[in-house]
């Protein structure tokens, strides 16, 4: 099968070269990029796992072919916060969502986590200020069988905060 | 976050997992991808039930790209039934017919997505090119479907060796039933069902395997929850030594009790890896998950409860059906855990308990969350529901009559539980509970609330239910715990993780016993080449049982360091104190040593060791419990029924529950969050729907309806601690206690609201889906109107 060019962004980063017309966005962000941090639970668009941002909007990498990327920009979840490739990451260095997640304890088994971080994120740029209803409407798009959602949606409420305050979460570091 | 005695057992410490799961660089196996792996596809049978005449793999085999298309003839000594993980416990006139599938189908297909044929190609896409290609000859046969008429004498036989679809039987008894309900004054029998479910992992299963032929040794990735005995069953099967296969469950996407068996999938993979000396990496697909990978659920009961007029129970009978679908590897785990579940905390003197398994043409029934525990609780908590009513007490009232005391554990049930040893109590908090949910709810004044809302035209129930959950069984698990000379601290178990946040709650234990902060410890845990004794993450057994080798391993680090400290320091051990990464003097905190060096102390490059000692800060240690642990609580809820819809709105959740020591209360929490949200699909939404050939009619996440956020309401928490008596630590197991009577409070909340509207409903069967309620409601409407004609 012969291959389409494409010319995109990934997290900021340049990528030109052909696909197959049939190559799913998903498989080309996981096995030809090499971003495994997109997941993929069902590969027809209910679960939400596999969400990431074209231009900023969030968008399921299962529904998309590659081709379509073409002249946009995408967003996953590894672009999410500026991390040093290979080294440590520690909590000071993720995305207000992250932190806040993680300090909710907003996740569990974190299979579906990066699909909910980039809802959120684009979610809170368009409601800074939203209420509990609000968000489990915009994150009811994701399907979770580990928290039963309910700290899910007090991460994004301690995100939204954060965010308004316009500061970095608290030192997430553990003190007895 | 402080706590009283400031050790971390108890504290809400942040998760040290979280950081690489927030960046995506958390490793999944689905994220293994070997240089040169090649891709399998699994060609699946869509009829439930037939007989394999031919199989036409030509085209596939010639098909670019493709590398080998393996069936059943190709498989050689490989082609025999898989292994049966749990045989069933040495019952008295236990009968159990082990029947298990061959890897891939040779003649007869007994379910829906028995997989035929094996792929294997340069990429997932040629390979389900391939896949379309194959062409399979199958002459259909009769099913059975119907779970009701499995065992009847004219029911097709799904095994043609066997005399019929009879699979177990099993009777456990107590006491005299038929005396107690000879004297009881009030005598109630119904007929109940649970239907089925699937466990909605929202990580599909894989395997990736590769095949040294250098080294002489197989590395397989595999997203299961027990991967000790999954080595070992895929060594022996492959003729290997156990020592040159390494199993490695990296981080895996949720497990719920599917990914604890065995699966075709794990030898087939690293075989054809062997084969073809390439990589081989197998992902399941969302449509194979509804088939190939187990499910839970399935049950007929007709019980039977006797009682006194003051409502207390004189004895309970029960006999039921459990569907265990095509095949039967994982034994009698859950139907023995609805047997011995339905007791509950409560008082039974007489119980006659009687169940059958049967194979039908349906995809395998194994452990889910809950584990059969759930259906347990759903029959005996209507049975109190509808005594109550009958009796005219409050259903309130009927369980605090009857549950067990504080001052009667150990409490002693005379059967015998799933892991073979009799069903006793260690401890517990039955009445305490129950009182603090009642409270939380708000129960005494309820009715008022219930006249206020129903003015909306919604009708406000309150229900109220408990349950016990045994956890923590045996046979062992074991821990390494070993202080770096960089200071770090590592610990290996065999346990994998599914997100339990085995990787926080495990180094609290740690950091208690050597004094370092949670964050220090470097937790590794599902990978056989760091730890190869143990059996997995399954019955909520974690944090007792691999919690409380690694409380005995740390113990055992903690002597060797302040003999080490006391030896550098000069001093006596007793003077010590384990603080901040250092041993020092109490008193005197400038005399220290840290941790790191101490480690380097003890593996010298000269000198000598001393005879009888080891070297390293380093200890191994195995803990196995005499039985289970039992974990109980209480859950409350206020439910909205719109009576025209029938669509219910949960307003308040509440649970009050006791799983002994608490390592990390937020841990516990998502634990119950997780389980509530589980169980209220289970109650409301999930529902497989099977045609009348076996087949699913909605295997895919549009029509087989998980809860979402919009579903699950906010969860209230309340920690009761009473500890184990079984353990050091005190822990009991949390995880499935969340699921496991939410069916059961759902239904009593539900006919609540509706006492006025709809008397005498009775919500018998589970999932009690909207449409379902709808039609109770209609036919109750109907029944009375009729009645009202007659009259």
């Amino acid at each position: 099968m012969s291959g389409i060019g494409i010319s995109t962004r990934v997290n900021g980063v340049a990528w030109s070269g052909e696909v197959e017309p049939r190559l799913l966005l998903s498989d080309f962000l996981r096995s030809v990029v090499g971003l495994t941090g997109t997941h993929v639970g069902c590969e027809h668009g209910v679960c939400g796992a596999c969400t990431v941002q074209l231009d900023g909007e969030p968008v399921r990498a299962c529904l998309m072919f590659a081709v379509q990327i073409d002249g946009h920009e995408v967003t996953t979840v590894e672009g999410l916060a500026a991390t040093t490739p290979g080294a440590e990451i520690s909590v000071e260095q993720l995305h207000p969502v992250q932190q806040a997640l993680h300090e909710a304890h907003g996740l569990q088994c974190g299979f579906c986590t990066p699909g909910i971080l980039m809802t959120a994120e684009a979610f809170l740029r368009e409601n800074p200020a939203p209420s509990r209803e609000e968000i489990r409407e915009a994150v009811s798009g994701h399907l979770c069988r580990c928290t039963g959602y309910h700290n899910i949606v007090e991460g994004v409420a301690l995100a939204a905060e954060r965010l308004a305050a316009g500061g970095r979460a608290a030192d997430g570091k553990d003190e007895p | 976050m402080s706590r009283a005695g400031g050790t971390w057992v108890g504290a809400r410490v942040p998760r040290n997992e979280d950081a690489r799961l927030l960046t995506g660089r958390a490793q999944f196996v689905e994220d293994v991808e070997p240089p040169g792996a090649l891709h399998v596809a699994f060609v699946r049978s869509d009829l439930p039930v037939g007989r394999l005449r031919g199989l036409d793999v030509e085209s596939a085999r010639a098909h670019p790209g493709v590398h080998a298309v393996f069936t059943a003839d190709d498989l050689g000594p490989l082609l025999r039934p898989g292994a049966v993980l749990v045989p069933p416990p040495p019952l008295d006139g236990l009968v159990f017919h082990a029947r298990t599938a061959l890897p891939l189908v040779r003649d007869r297909i007994r379910h829906q997505g028995e997989a035929l044929a094996m792929i294997v190609a340069e990429s997932r896409y040629v390979a389900e090119d391939a896949a379309q290609l194959v062409e399979a000859d199958i002459a259909p046969l009769d099913p059975v479907v119907d779970l009701g008429r499995a065992l009847d004498d004219d029911a097709p036989r799904i095994h043609d060796d066997l005399p019929s679809n009879l699979a177990a039987h099993v009777r456990q008894t107590k006491g005299n039933y038929a005396a107690a309900r000879a004297r009881a004054d009030l005598v109630l029998e119904r007929r109940l069902s649970y239907d089925r479910g699937i466990g909605g992992a929202i990580e599909n299963r894989a395997v990736v395997a590769e095949w040294d032929a250098r080294a002489d040794r197989l590395e397989v990735w595999d997203t299961t929850q027990a991967p000790i005995p999954v080595r070992n069953v895929v060594a022996a099967a492959l003729g290997l030594s156990e020592s040159q296969v390494r199993f490695i469950a990296p981080f895996v996407g949720g497990g719920f009790g599917p990914k604890i068996m065995f699966y075709a999938e794990e030898i087939l993979v690293p075989w054809a890896s062997i084969q073809l000396g390439r990589p081989v990496k197998w992902v399941e697909d969302r449509y194979e998950n509804f088939f190939a990978t187990t499910q839970e659920r399935g049950q007929l009961h007709e019980a039977e409860i006797a009682v006194t007029r003051e409502g207390r129970i004189l004895g309970v009978r029960d006999i039921f059906i459990h569907d265990s679908g095509a095949y039967d590897p994982y034994g009698l785990t859950i139907p023995i855990n609805t047997q011995c579940t339905l007791l509950g905390p409560y008082r039974v003197p007489n119980y006659e308990s009687e169940f059958r398994v049967a194979f039908t043409n349906k995809p395998i029934v194994t452990p889910v969350r809950g584990a059969g525990r759930q259906h347990g609780v759903f029959i005996m908590e209507r049975l109190l529901d509808l005594a109550a009513r009958g009796l005219g007490l409050d259903p309130v009232e009927i369980r605090r009559r009857n549950v067990i005391g504080s001052d009667e554990f150990p409490y002693n049930h005379e059967i015998m539980y799933q892991d073979f040893a009799p069903l006793r109590y260690d401890s517990g908090s039955y009445e305490a509970t129950l009182e603090e949910a009642v409270r939380l709810v708000a129960h005494e004044t309820f009715p008022r609330e219930r006249e206020r809302t129903q003015a909306d035209g919604r009708a406000v129930g309150v229900g109220v239910v408990n349950y016990v959950e045994g956890t923590g069984i045996g046979p062992y698990e074991g821990a390494r715990i070993t202080v770096e000379p960089g200071g770090t601290v590592r610990l290996a178990t065999g346990v994998g993780t599914q997100g339990q946040g085995h990787f926080t709650s495990f180094a609290q234990i740690v950091a208690d016993a050597i004094g370092v902060k949670p964050s220090d410890v470097r937790v590794v845990t599902g990978d056989t080449s760091d730890f190869h004794w143990g059996t997995g993450t399954f019955a909520s057994r974690g944090a007792v049982v691999a919690g409380n080798a690694i409380h005995a391993a740390a113990l055992s680090v903690r002597e060797k360091i302040l003999k080490q400290a006391a030896e550098a320091l000069e001093v006596d051990p007793d003077d010590l104190e384990l603080a901040e990464g250092t041993a020092r003097v109490r008193g005197a905190p400038d005399l220290s040593v840290d941790l790191g060096a101490l480690a380097v102390n003890a593996n010298p490059l000269r000198g000598a060791v001393e005879p009888g000692t080891e070297p390293g800060l380093e200890a191994t240690s195995y803990f196995g419990p005499p039985y289970g642990t039992t974990a109980n609580g209480t859950h409350a809820l206020v439910v909205a029924v719109d009576p025209e819809t029938a669509m219910v709105e949960i307003l308040r959740y509440i649970v009050v529950h006791d799983c002994g020591t608490v390592i990390n209360p937020t841990i516990v929490e998502g634990q119950i969050h997780g389980g509530v949200a589980a169980g209220i699909g289970n109650a409301f939404y999930e529902e497989l729907v099977f045609d009348e050939f076996g087949g699913t009619s909605n295997a895919s996440f549009m029509d087989y309806l998980l809860p979402t956020s919009t579903d699950v309401p906010p969860i209230e928490t309340a920690h009761l601690e009473t500890p184990s008596t079984l353990n050091p630590l005190g822990t009991k197991g949390v995880g499935e206690g969340g699921a496991i009577p939410v069916a059961a409070a759902f239904a009593q909340a539900v006919e609540d609201a509706l006492a006025d509207i709809a008397p005498g409903l009775e919500v018998l069967d589970i999932p009690c889906s909207p449409g379902r309620l709808f039609e109770l409601l209609r036919k109750l409407r109907e029944a009375s109107t009729q009645a009202g004609e007659t009259a």
